[in-house]
């Protein structure tokens, strides 16, 4: 069997959170075309939710005349999702992780998105373009189940 | 229907918050309402019905964070029960299960507050 070409989508959305439930059904929708498992779909959901709204609250501080480019890449081993946004950046590899045995002792609120998309994607990269927008890039493989 | 909705009724003095749909950044402020408007009439015997939500994110999980801590002051606590496996496995993935009970039905959940 020849492998597939990749295939492709974007959804371009304003930076507001009620885009959340538009996001994820794009991304429903095209993951199920394309005959991705429920486990790994579900889990591609919840991390580029919580990336879309990190955007909306630290990037764009709430302002919803911004928007959110969102590109879904499909192969036949991976999916590659590709958030850019053109607002405030941040340095991920300075937001700790939480210990979650003393967040949860401590009875702490937030910080979990971070946390949730490292640990459902199989790997995360953030580029600051000198051009004026930030990139987060997501990968989840096909034959690593997590959720 | 709309994306989150949420339904209340007691039952021998505990409160049970029925959830329906998806709780996001979006709708969690809705269910922050709910918490307040409770703490408001010093009501504390909590069950949060999981049955019919579809969906959590982490805005969701930190609702039951923002209020725990005023509830068990105040004797009462925040009880879940009726979870979908995708939204057990989330809690289950932050370790959730270790600050909150979680039953399988809601009967279990109320029952626990009466028996106490």
């Amino acid at each position: 069997m020849t492998a597939k070409k990749n295939r492709s989508y974007e959804l371009i959305v304003k930076s507001e959170t009620s885009q959340l439930v538009a996001i994820r059904d794009f991304i429903s929708e095209k993951a199920k075309e394309n005959l991705i498992q429920d486990s790994i779909l579900n889990a591609i959901i919840l991390a580029v939710d919580e990336a879309a709204t990190n955007i909306v609250k630290h990037a764009y501080n709430y302002n919803p005349e911004n928007t959110i480019n969102l590109k879904l890449i499909i192969s036949d081993k991976d999916c590659t999702i590709v958030l850019t946004d053109f607002g405030k950046s941040f340095d991920p590899s300075v937001i700790p992780q939480p210990d979650m045995k003393e967040y949860l002792s401590q009875h702490r609120v937030g910080g979990l998105g971070l946390l949730l998309i490292r640990t459902l994607m199989d790997s995360m990269e953030y580029i600051v373009s000198p051009e004026g927008f930030n990139r987060l890039i997501l990968k989840k493989v096909f034959d690593k189940a997590v959720v | 229907m709309a994306e989150f909705q949420i339904e209340k009724r007691e039952v021998s003095e505990v409160d049970i918050i029925s959830l329906h749909g998806f709780l996001d950044a979006h709708t969690a402020p809705q269910l922050e309402s709910v918490f307040t408007s409770l703490i408001d009439n010093s009501k504390y015997k909590i069950v949060i019905d999981f049955q019919n939500l579809k969906y959590i994110s982490s805005a969701g999980l930190g609702v039951f964070m923002a209020f725990i801590e005023t509830i068990r002051e105040n004797s009462g606590d925040i009880k879940l029960s009726a979870m979908q496996p995708n939204v057990f496995e989330i809690f289950d993935l932050l370790g959730f299960p270790m600050l909150y009970e979680i039953f399988d039905t809601t009967e279990e959940a109320i029952n626990k507050f009466i028996t106490n």
